[in-house]
């Protein structure tokens, strides 16, 4: 049987925090071909094509980093730290250094992590792109990531994490820490395709304030040998809203324990977690936690679960509300396919495979907010081959 | 067109309908009555095939063929076509999508006929989710104008929606099945309407569709029997004036000889 204590216990020291420097390049296209082909893979577009920003950092080193627009900054932390003495204050603000093991663990041994800035008022058009990715056999990529959109701006940002093919252990832990000031908006798409055995520890805070808006869309559609996160969101300021979208699949071999706290701290907050998980033979827990700590917010949570091989499909809905005038609620479901929904398109002249097939394509067809048209179109290619490869 | 004969046909062990033969030909659109629960929904999930409802006596034919034991797409790739009176939702499936999977020759212009049925808005959100009756209703025939079965089942089609809506559902009713009336084309009337006729069978209780679509025949289903075949306006106004209490008693009557 599967259970929730499956994930296995990941001792740290195991992991080499080393590892040899990777020369940095000028240009995307001098790339390795087999690494252009998995950051391909999770959104990176070498060509850069409608991409105003990149950074991709490989093992413990930033192989590029560029912007192409005014008031917009994409660097390694390092060298932002360097840049800006004041960005210490916006690291290690909101996560404390023992809050675990890992969190412990990036505050002593950190290589990296990239710094995203948006001057204040500046919008970007097109998403800045980045990648982590692990080549290294054994290793553990530590990174601690900054974003900060100041007043008025806003920032779209993909990121995609892979590692090289056939890497049989490797472990990663990413602390970030996202701001977004007075009326800005990050939207922050995640896209992970990690490999059978790796396992991946993300520690995340995102603080907003009065008006602004975190958008983020995480999604896992291949293999990974085990994912733990629970990104928390403060919405500090009046009208500051939050929507989380997750699109899971666990396959055999997969544990995904995913969800996203959101505490409503001010008046006319809103807050939304949408989850969709699809277990086909390996765990997804999907955790959804709404706080709302003041009168006049708004907070909605849906999880729904597919079953399509035994696994396990947790679904773990959690609203707290501290004061009367919260309006906070909840839908989850797990299950199987229902068969009246088959039904209907087999009315409709499918056969009952095809009619799967489709039902299962709709269901993690999550509407993403502002995707480039290529990307959209891969996800959907790899959502049509995960689900022929789950059938 | 569809012939039932002796059918028996059983939900969760417990008997629903009750010897029951019917016959719509070619091009006729027969009305069905009855109260709630007497098992005119039960009727139409049979022919089409759901799961849920058993056989266990007599036979469908359609265009010929046996399809008592037919899969349910089967019997949509042969030219029946259904009206749900409550369809599922589907996640991340929008009506558009749906109707060009009913478009299987992709002949029809989906835009177009949505327009047609004040479906636009609605179009690229999930089928079903939320819709009111009225948007039930156009959605269902807004597939079925995309599908184009021979035979259509209609389940209730005027509840649930408002005044404004029955006379497009009414319009679109007879559109496809090809009895609209429209201005006279430049070939005769019987020509048309020879090469379009479909039938159909449409559940009401209230009789109310009646006002904006013809119909060829009335029948009434009390308790799983069918009691009653003749003129359908006949029928109407025998229920506007008494109710079904008049079938409760044709209906006893033949079941004590069943």
């Amino acid at each position: 049987m599967f259970k929730r204590d499956n994930v296995v216990d990941i001792t740290i020291e195991n992991y080499n925090v080393d590892a040899n420097d990777h020369a940095y390049v000028e240009t995307l296209s001098q790339i390795e071909p087999t690494d252009a082909k998995q950051f391909l893979d999770v959104g990176v577009d070498i060509d850069e094509h409608a991409r105003i920003g990149t950074f991709i950092q490989k093992d413990n080193s930033v192989v590029h980093c560029k912007t192409r627009m005014e008031g917009i900054e994409v660097m390694g932390i390092s060298q932002a730290r360097e840049k800006h003495p004041w960005l210490s204050d916006y690291m290690w603000k909101n996560i404390s250094p023992d809050t675990d093991k890992f969190t412990l663990q990036a505050n002593k041994n950190s290589r990296e992590g990239y710094f995203i800035h948006a001057l204040a008022g500046v919008k970007t058009k097109n998403p800045i792109q980045s990648c982590l990715y692990i080549a290294k056999e054994g290793f553990s990529q530590n990174v601690h990531n900054v974003v900060v959109a100041e007043q008025g701006s806003e920032l779209h940002i993909i990121t995609g994490c892979a590692t090289a093919p056939h890497l049989v252990s490797g472990l990663h832990i990413g602390i970030s820490e996202f701001y977004v000031k007075k009326g800005a908006k990050v939207t922050f798409t995640m896209i992970h395709d990690w490999g059978e055995k790796i396992n991946v520890r993300p520690r995340t805070v995102i603080c907003v304030e009065e008006g602004g808006t975190i958008v983020s869309n995480y999604i896992s559609l291949k293999p990974v040998g085990s994912l733990q996160m629970f990104p928390t969101t403060h919405l500090n300021g009046k009208g500051a809203v939050a929507r989380f979208n997750s699109v899971l699949v666990a396959g055999p071999g997969s544990f995904l324990d995913v969800g996203s706290r959101i505490v409503l701290n001010a008046p006319d907050t809103r807050a939304e977690i949408i989850s969709r998980g699809i277990s086909s033979g390996g765990s997804i827990i999907a955790r959804g936690d709404l706080v709302g700590k003041v009168a006049g917010i708004k907070a909605h949570l849906e999880c729904h679960g597919l079953i399509l091989n035994d696994g396990l499909m947790q679904a773990i809905p959690e609203l707290s509300g501290y004061v009367p005038g919260v309006e906070m609620s909840h839908e989850a479901a797990v299950g199987k396919i229902d068969q009246q929904e088959i039904e209907y398109l087999m009315a409709r002249g499918l056969d009952e495979e095809e009619a799967i097939s489709t039902i299962v394509r709709g269901f993690l067809n999550v509407d993403i907010e502002g995707l480039p048209t290529d990307l959209k179109k891969k996800l959907d290619e790899t959502i049509s081959e995960t689900q022929k490869e789950m059938m | 067109m569809l012939q039932i004969e002796e059918l028996e046909v059983e939900v969760g062990g417990k008997t629903i309908l009750n010897n029951l033969n019917m016959e719509i030909p070619k091009g006729q659109t027969h009305v069905l009555f009855g109260p709630n629960g007497s098992g005119k929904t039960s009727l139409m999930m049979t022919i089409m095939g759901f799961s849920g409802y058993n056989v266990t006596h007599g036979k469908i034919t359609f265009k010929g063929e046996n399809i008592t034991e037919m899969p349910i797409n089967e019997r949509a790739r042969l030219g029946i076509g259904v009206s749900f009176q409550r369809p599922p939702t589907i996640n991340g499936l929008t009506t558009r999508n749906i109707v060009e999977i009913c478009d299987v020759d992709r002949s029809v212009n989906v835009d177009e006929l949505a327009k047609e049925l004040n479906f636009t808005d609605l179009l690229d959100r999930d089928v079903n989710r939320n819709f009111s009756g009225g948007e039930i209703k156009r959605s269902e025939l807004l597939q079925l104008m995309a599908q184009q079965p021979d035979l259509v089942l209609l389940d209730e089609p005027e509840s649930g929606v408002d005044l404004e809506s029955i006379v497009v559902i009414g319009d679109t009713i007879n559109s496809l099945l090809g009895r609209q009336i429209k201005c006279p084309q430049n070939r005769p009337h019987k020509k048309v309407i020879g090469e379009h006729a479909k039938s159909a069978l449409v559940i009401t209780h209230t009789g109310h569709i009646l006002d904006y679509i013809t119909a060829d025949k009335g029948q009434v289903l009390y308790n799983g029997v069918l009691c009653c075949s003749r003129n359908a306006r006949e029928i109407l106004k025998w229920i506007r004036e008494y109710g079904y209490e008049e079938c409760v008693r044709c209906s006893n009557e033949i079941m004590s000889w069943i």
